[in-house]
């Protein structure tokens, strides 16, 4: 089964109803994408497949065959955080930043589709990425931040 | 210098303490990363008392053998127990090592490991240069940039992976499994009601999981009480009674009672652990709190020499108390014994994450006073709960969950209370911080615990804040009184008085506020000797209660770094409103059924509220500031409830079902 992940092509020997996210961890060694729950509640294991935000627990690679997938590792260009990335740094936006792949995803996809999203409008994006840690407004913060530039 | 810092008496080695490679000093420290951002304000206070700038140390995770034991990452107690620790190494390190000459960090390598830091020479105090700032998180890079670091990302040689078959509720027995039961790539392990299975492969792993749950067949019993009447049930008994205060008290005219339901940690990761069995020894990588209790829980269970298991700390999700680490670092034991010298990386399922984890307990209380004349005269207090710590290492059992479930069990303890001097469990923050005259303050213990509860962030304190500080504006309203004022007159410590009015006053109390939005205030010194803090909330009630606004003010004295200690503040507030307006464990008569996201919602980040977070300026000794703001919290949008709506909510959760409840029982 061949895709494209994070822009190089890859090929998946997982059999077809293998969720995408343990062909990415255990297949792909990608561990950035999250397990929280296994059961598309969460978003800890969100990535980007053509355009769209879907978790990856809840993804047989099947619906990926041919497909372009980013995943937290593939957000930074040029070697470069991307600026959600970045922002979350510089505004110490995480504790303990597990549930922080999954919001990078999403948010950096609001950001390319929505490029003047406002607080309600980031915080309504994030509704399906869960924080156990409280970090929430700091998160909300750091994407309006990155706005300027992303 | 005076007295030896505790942690420097029981770990007397310098090696233990300060090693160097790569031309890095590496500090080792007993204390562990459960998100709190501990390593990096150690590396704060480390590199101050080295003389070195942080970027010349690295802070080398816990470890049983390489690294200091300093009890478990439990009470706000890290910076205070390990700061002074800290500092007197430093110390020893300065007055052997001189840092004013070039080549400090090779004559730091080249020092005897052996040298005893309790009769070594120590240099004298140098001024604070990475102490005070805001120095960014270490492990934050990591972690943003999708990088492994957590426990769940280790992929050791050989690497198998596990996963464990829970009973479907506490009192299950397995009854029956096909002796010949198979599932593609995995292995089966057995032992009594303990089943698990180890394979090469993720997928085959989950899927084996799913099967055996469909084949394996058990008898199970109801236990657990009524959902609607658990505060009965806490009150029937039988208990054990703590005493805390009895200065007798006269007989209160007005008296409230209050409750709060079971609560559970819900980290957005399972537990996890790696371990190995290699030849006679046990590796063990664990996000435990507590690596040298676990290693003794389990050399205990399995009758092992405790040198012989090794345990380290990996980080993982965010900790907030006694969760189910021990517990996954026991069954990767017990799954990586069925294949000698291979790791296995065992991870729970979500489900059991929120239903076989250690619970936050239920609690209910009664509280009676007096006022006259703007004076509280006499206080009473009740508070009724199961215990706050199952902690391994609390008792003298094991108390790691798999062991009540293999053929020869390791039967699990009761839930207990840590001592009084540690802060207590269900009395904790029981006496309340205020001139009342004279009190009483008992609480009762129930001690046929069908739940194994133990400690969660900031124990009784959150409920008994709650109850305490609601019944102080109940008091406020009977009185005619302003609650701030009336806080502020029965007030004697300064710094207390400090932040109640900073609160009010940075939130702008007096401010009119629209009908639908009412403002509340709570206050509470942590453990009485802890953090001070106040919490305004500002909340709009209309279907549902919105929590739109925090002002906290916290005094935790020298503040090590202050971003992350307002980081620390911010999110304890931010998961009190969320444990305060929505949390509860649902269960019937046989068990939990709250075993998802969508049976047990968390704060969603629209509905957040916003947090403000102020520190005093303060040269007192530095204290914990991550279990502070939990109760002041609690309380401030319980009371925010009732300035919103007339109506006191006294059960906990505050959501809609339980506001209609006290709307009804008020009219
Ligand atoms: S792990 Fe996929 S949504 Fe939770
Ligand atoms: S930072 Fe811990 S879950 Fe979000």
């Amino acid at each position: 089964m061949e895709l494209m992940v994070n822009g190089s092509p890859v090929a998946l020997t997982s059999d077809r109803d293998t969720p995408l996210l343990t062909a990415l961890r255990d297949e792909l060694g990608l561990t950035g994408t999250r397990f929280g729950c296994g059961q598309g509640l969460c978003g800890a294991c969100f990535v980007d497949v053509d355009g769209t935000v879907v978790p990856a627990c809840q993804t047989p690679v099947w619906q990926v065959e041919g497909a372009s997938v980013t995943t937290v590792e593939g957000l930074s260009r040029d070697g470069e955080p991307h600026p959600v990335q970045q922002a979350v740094l510089d505004r110490q936006a995480a504790q303990c930043g597990f549930c922080i792949s999954g919001v990078l995803v999403r948010a950096a996809a609001l950001l390319r589709d929505e490029p003047d999203a406002d607080a309600d409008r980031v915080a309504e994006a994030l509704d399906r990425n869960l924080c156990r840690c409280g970090t929430h407004r700091r998160i909300v913060e750091a994407v309006l931040t990155a706005r300027e530039h992303a | 210098m005076t007295e030896l810092p505790a942690h420097v008496v029981t770990n007397p080695r310098l090696g233990t303490w300060v090693t160097v490679a790569d031309g890095l000093v590496e500090v080792h420290v007993g204390k562990v990363e459960l998100g709190q951002g501990i390593l990096t304000a150690l590396a704060q206070i480390a590199a101050d008392a080295l003389a070195l700038p942080v970027e010349r140390l690295r802070v080398v995770p816990a470890h049983t053998v390489h690294g200091p034991d300093q009890g478990s990452t439990s009470g706000s107690l890290s910076v205070f127990q390990a700061g002074p620790a800290l500092r007197h190494v430093g110390a020893v390190v300065r007055a052997l090592a001189d840092p004013s000459s070039p080549g400090y960090v090779d004559r730091v390598g080249a020092l005897d490991p052996d040298t005893d830091l309790t009769t070594a020479p120590t240099a004298g105090d140098v001024p604070a240069a990475a102490v005070g700032r805001s120095e960014p998180r270490l492990d934050l890079p990591d972690k943003v940039l999708g990088r492994p670091r957590y426990l769940s990302d280790l992929r050791p040689e050989g690497l198998l992976h596990g996963r464990v078959l829970r009973p479907p509720s506490p009192a299950a027995r397995l009854r029956s499994l096909d002796p010949d039961w198979k599932a593609t790539g995995v292995e089966l392990v057995r032992d009594g009601s303990f089943l698990g299975v180890v394979g090469e492969r993720e997928v085959d792993v989950d899927r084996a999981l799913e099967q055996l749950a469909r084949d394996a067949l058990w008898d199970e019993e109801d236990t657990l009480p009524d959902e609607t009447a658990v505060a009965e049930w806490l009150r029937a008994g039988p208990h054990e009674t703590i005493e805390v205060l009895d200065e007798e008290p006269p007989e209160g005219a007005l008296s409230a009672s209050y409750s709060k339901p079971l609560l559970v940690h819900a980290s957005i990761a399972p537990s996890a652990a790696l371990a190995r069995w290699e030849g006679d020894r046990l590796l063990v990588q664990t996000h435990s709190q507590g690596i040298h209790q676990l290693r003794a829980a389990i050399a205990g269970a399995l009758d092992l020499d405790p040198t012989t298991v090794v345990v380290e700390h990996v980080e993982n999700a965010g900790c907030y108390g006694h969760n189910a680490a021990d517990d996954a670092a026991f069954d990767a034991v017990l799954l990586a014994r069925a294949v000698p010298g291979r790791p296995v990386l065992l991870r729970w399922t979500r489900a059991d994450e929120l239903s076989w984890a250690p619970l936050s307990p239920a609690m209910t209380a009664t509280v009676s006073a007096s006022i006259r004349d703007g004076r509280i005269s006499g206080w009473s207090y009740e508070v009724w709960s199961t215990g706050h710590t199952s902690r391994p290492g609390s008792r003298a059992t094991p108390s790691l969950l798999a062991g009540a479930h293999l053929a020869t069990p390791v039967p699990l303890p009761q839930p207990t209370d840590p001592p009084p001097a540690r802060g207590g469990g269900t009395t904790r923050n029981a006496v309340p911080g205020y001139d009342v005259g004279p009190r009483r303050v008992v609480g009762h213990r129930r001690v046929d615990s069908p739940f194994r509860t133990s400690a969660m962030r900031a124990l009784g304190a959150y409920f008994n804040v709650f109850a305490v500080e609601s019944f102080m504006d109940e008091l406020a309203l009977a009185a005619g009184a302003d609650p701030v004022e009336l806080r502020l007159a029965h007030l004697s410590d300064p710094r207390a008085a400090h932040v109640v009015a900073e609160a009010a006053r940075l939130s702008g109390w007096s401010e009119p506020v629209p009908d639908e939005v009412g403002r509340g205030l709570g206050y509470a010194r942590y453990k009485d000797k802890g953090a001070y803090c106040a919490v305004v909330a500002e909340v709009a009630v209309t279907s549902s209660v919105d929590v739109r606004r925090l002002t906290v003010v916290a005094d935790v004295g020298v503040v090590v770094n202050p971003d992350g200690a307002r980081n620390q503040l911010e999110g304890g507030a931010t998961q009190a409103v969320s444990w305060t307006t929505k949390e509860r464990v649902r269960f019937d008569r046989r068990r939990i059924t709250s075993t998802d996201w969508e049976q047990y919602p968390l704060l969603t980040f629209s509905e957040a509220p916003q947090v403000e977070v102020h520190l005093v300026d303060s040269s007192a000794t530095s204290v914990g500031a991550g279990e502070a703001a939990q109760g002041p919290t609690a309380a401030a949008v319980a009371n925010a409830v009732h300035r919103a709506l007339g109506v006191r909510v006294r059960d906990l959760p505050l959501d809609a079902a339980s506001v209609v409840r006290a709307i009804e029982q008020s009219e």
